[in-house]
């Protein structure tokens, strides 16, 4: 079974290479999307060993997100991983999020900081939860960590997954789609890396705010 | 006949004129002409007679007609930021679409030169 690990990337120069050199051990190939860095991203996830695809324009964590499956699927991947660029993703535990897949116990595993949470800073500890209900009040979405950048998806799942939202609400219109899809949908408590980098990239107030305010006009207009 | 209402017909009749000539130009739909110039129309019929617009309030159950005008302009303001804001939707997701393909396209020329 081919392992191929998507890493959706924008102005990620200070952490890709070393993101792509430690997944490389745990997957058969590693695909970076590159959604449009103005920095030296591309350059370095080749240079670590990574299939770089180059968004001319940044479209947001969908946009990348997808064009990254659809990549892995052209080049024949049977298990298709997602991690976050920053670093705060363990790539040993690649291996622990394919396996209910290729035991064929799921066909979509999301990993979640929350079923190990002593590791996280305050402030995800509370915003984690928060998305949670309104996942689940907006989507009828059921998770412990709805949010969570680790993900793993088989073949036929990632076939009839389409993607349409462009921004970090993607993670919650995956999550939807495999429940209406009825995709067997497991979840696998993960570590996340919290370091100071890896903080100042995540969901901040302001942009969760946002966030929040998409999610809820995305809710009305679809 | 005082400044303002001058001011409105002459403002609806030239949005009438440049909605027929975009649409002889063929940069609007039929369903836009006919949505717009229908709109437009209503206003200068209002700013034309006012009190048509108190004969309507008063069969819609309204006080004035300006009041009836001020409540129809909030309704017709939402459904347009509706329409634009899905319209906008459309257009984001098209250009990725867009975007993806050169980006999966690029890659692969970029494979085969070598």
């Amino acid at each position: 079974m081919k392992t191929v690990a998507i890493i959706p990337a924008f102005n990620e120069e200070k952490t890709i290479g070393e993101v792509v050199s430690k997944s490389k051990k745990y997957a058969d190939e590693i695909i970076v999307i590159d959604d449009g860095s103005r920095d030296k991203t591309s350059k370095i996830a080749k240079e670590s060993g990574a299939r770089v695809y180059r968004h001319l324009i940044n479209r947001g964590l969908g946009g990348a997100l997808s064009t990254g499956i659809k990549a892995a699927l052209l080049n024949g991947a049977d298990i298709i991983l997602t991690l976050d660029a920053d670093g705060q993703h363990d790539a040993e535990e690649i291996p622990k999020m394919a396996k209910p897949i290729i035991n064929g116990e799921a066909d979509f595993v999301v990993g979640s900081r929350f079923l190990n949470p002593q590791t996280m800073p305050l402030f995800r500890r509370l915003g984690i939860p928060f998305f949670n209900i309104v996942a689940f009040i907006l989507f009828g979405i059921r998770g412990t960590d709805t949010l969570c950048g680790m993900r793993a998806i088989n073949k036929k799942a990632a076939q009839r997954l389409e993607i349409q939202s462009n921004g970090m609400e993607a993670a919650l219109e995956i999550h939807q789609k495999s429940m209406s899809n009825h995709f067997r949908i497991k979840e696998v408590p993960i570590r996340a890396i919290y370091t100071e980098y890896s903080s100042s990239k995540g969901l901040r107030f302001l942009p969760g705010l946002r966030f929040l305010i998409k999610l809820f006009t995305s809710k009305i207009i679809k | 006949m005082n400044f303002i209402q001058f001011l409105i017909i002459a403002l609806s009749l030239s949005v009438i004129i440049k909605v027929i000539s975009s649409f002889k130009k063929r940069s609007i739909s039929l369903r836009s002409l006919l949505f717009w110039v229908a709109l437009w129309s209503a206003v200068l019929l209002v700013f034309l007679l006012p009190k048509t617009a108190d004969y309507l309030a008063k069969m819609l159950g309204f006080w004035r007609g300006a009041d009836l005008a001020v409540y129809f302009s909030i309704i017709l303001i939402f459904y347009l930021i509706f329409r634009i804001f899905v319209k906008l939707e459309k257009i984001e997701s098209d250009i990725t679409v867009i975007i993806r393909e050169i980006a999966l396209k690029e890659k692969k020329q970029d494979e085969k030169k070598r």
